[in-house]
């Protein structure tokens, strides 16, 4: 080892510098009016989504992903996006293969779990085109957390003594209590997050079943929020169950109406994940033209989302995937 | 290789020796494949009250299926909280949770793993991998860090080319110097070959037991370091038939994990 665990300097890249009292700038300008935010996925993405924005994409790569807010960033084709890699599985195979962005915070990013690893995902990996900086799961969730409490940085007690501090951005300080060392992780504000919620209001107020993975923070750190919906409900439904609440209005921009929003992934309560279409993506990846003519069968050549769950079965296939999936609200 | 015979495969046979080293009563974070196996065979064998954790941010759901993701609707169905990545990693880091278990693409005598990149440029790599994932935070805070892996000279390396995730990081006192939580650490390696631990001093592997059929030789022969053996070093007990009737029947019926073998 050419130098001590002790004393290992960083050296990653800071694509979002911790820029705490710009960020409260920010929020201080961000309208608070209780408007009507509905609009169609291809309006929310031209408005709020810029070639060059930082984005953040929630749930947890193939479970209640905003795959229509995805697909639509492809197919408008935005290109040298920032994109946080956290827990991205088929999202980030999505942001591949449309080569949107050109610099990656990854803390999960290319493999799909037990699906195996995307190929051409690795392949917008190696070629040269992405800088790159590392983070773990805990550390890039505690930089959207960091940001949501509005402070420069949290201390943490991974990624110390390994390759994986060397090359994130974060940085070793002294605890003025203890003496420990910590890793201090600097707070990340995107420009953009997108998230699929299993209802809202016309307002923006979101509500989601099941675990939330690292949406809380994320959203709360956003300075712009894109949220899809499976349903619009009345703002009374909010109220009587606020404790489900996971974003209120005031941090939303724009709230879009995608029933089966989140397919092929799974939506808990909803429906499962189709494992033959994720299969089928990945078949697709095994050479350019291959992987070409899918994502014009199904991304470029389609103008809405609703077109490519025709294309994959409609309604038919949806009962399908609503009959796989195992979580049952009480009562049903 | 470990024999294979009419009795078990490879894989059914890591899965049951993985799973006979979770103890009842204690607490672990599990990602998706082998480890999960495990854990559920081990709550329906001799660890009723294994609580399994999941890092996306369900606990102690009612395993009825092997789960794709660990966020699917199966880590969550009857789970006794439905929370966040952020709750089960703070769980992790004040010292809750005893076990985690890891798979990695390289892994070294001091049980540091690589599941980043194979290459010497990270901006370039020539093969780009997942990354951490939760890898990184789970060997720093729980208690004991379980690995599962094919044993191969490729795999078990002197040099990794990139060090994702700490196991006793450089040897003896390096997680404490680095920083990371006392007493933490590698805790065992369940691989094609043998069951492993650590030397309480050196911090290197220590070969505990060889799988029935395998030779020392042959675990020398396809690991890239040194390793140290018990003496007298047993044979690695084969998987009873109550622990394989559990293991097929009830965790794995159609083969996802222990089918691939």
């Amino acid at each position: 080892m050419p130098e001590d665990v002790a004393n290992i300097v960083s050296q990653g890249e800071l694509f979002s510098p911790p820029d705490v009292n710009g960020a409260r700038e920010f929020f201080r300008q961000k309208s608070r009016a209780m408007t009507d935010k509905r609009m169609t996925v291809q309006e929310a993405v031209s408005r709020f989504i810029h070639d060059g924005d930082y984005v953040a994409s929630g749930g947890f790569g193939m479970v209640r992903i905003a795959t229509a807010i995805l697909h639509e960033i492809v197919r408008q084709g935005r290109k040298n996006l920032g994109f946080s890699g956290h827990t991205s599985t088929h999202d980030f195979e999505i942001m591949c293969a449309g080569q949107c962005f050109n610099r990656c915070d990854a803390a999960y990013i290319l493999g799909l779990e037990l699906f195996g690893l995307s190929r051409q995902a690795r392949r917008w990996m190696e070629s040269g085109n992405v800088r790159v900086t590392e983070w773990s799961n805990a550390t890039l969730g505690w930089r959207y957390k960091a940001a949501a409490m509005g402070i420069p940085f949290l201390p943490a007690r991974s990624l110390l003594g390994t390759d994986e501090f060397k090359y994130s951005a974060a940085k070793v300080i002294e605890c003025p209590f203890t003496g420990e060392k910590l890793a201090a992780i600097p707070a990340l504000w995107p420009d953009v997050g997108f998230i699929h919620v299993h209802r809202a209001d016309i307002y923006g107020n979101s509500q989601i079943d099941g675990i939330s993975v690292a949406d809380w923070d994320m959203v709360r750190a956003c300075k712009h929020v894109i949220v899809s919906t499976e349903r619009i409900i009345s703002t009374d439904e909010i109220r009587q169950d606020a404790a489900k609440t996971l974003v209120p209005y005031w941090m939303v921009d724009a709230v879009c109406h995608v029933p089966y929003g989140c397919y092929p992934g799974n939506m808990p309560y909803e429906y499962f994940l189709d494992a033959d279409h994720l299969n089928e993506w990945m078949a697709a990846e095994k050479d350019e033209a291959t992987l070409k003519a899918f994502l014009d069968k199904y991304i470029y050549g389609t103008k809405t989302f609703e077109e490519y769950l025709e294309l994959k079965g409609g309604a038919k296939r949806m009962a399908e995937l609503r009959a796989l999936e195992p979580l049952r609200r009480r009562g049903e | 290789m470990a024999t294979e015979n009419a009795r078990y495969n490879m894989m059914e046979l890591m899965v049951v020796v993985a799973s006979r080293q979770l103890e009842d009563g204690k607490t672990a974070v599990i990602g998706t494949g082998m480890p999960l196996a495990a854990a559920m065979l081990a709550q329906k064998t001799i660890s009723p009250s294994l609580v399994t954790m999941f890092e996306a941010g369900a606990a102690a759901p009612e395993l009825v299926k092997l789960p794709m993701s660990v966020a699917d609707s199966y880590t969550q169905t009857g789970a006794i909280l439905h929370s966040s990545m952020a709750e089960i990693m703070e769980m992790c880091q004040k010292g809750l949770v005893d076990y985690t278990f890891l798979g990695g693409a390289q892994i070294d005598m001091y049980g540091n793993i690589n599941s980043t990149m194979v290459g010497t440029d990270l901006q370039h790599p020539k093969v780009r991998l997942p990354g951490s994932g939760g890898a990184n935070d789970l060997a720093s805070f729980c208690w004991k860090t379980l690995v599962i892996t094919p044993h191969d000279k490729r795999r078990f390396s002197r040099t990794l080319d990139f060090m994702t995730t700490p196991g006793y990081l450089t040897g003896p006192g390096a997680r404490e110097r680095a920083g990371l939580p006392p007493g933490t650490g590698p805790y065992k390696v369940i691989s094609t070959l043998a069951l492993i631990g650590y030397d309480s001093e050196l911090k290197r592997m220590r070969v505990e037991s060889l799988h029935p059929g395998v030779t020392k030789e042959e675990v020398i022969a396809n690991t890239g370091f040194e390793l140290l053996f018990d003496d007298p070093l047993p044979v690695t007990p084969e998987p009873t038939d109550f622990e394989l009737k559990v293991l097929r029947e009830e965790v794995d019926p159609q083969g996802l994990v222990t089918g691939k073998g």
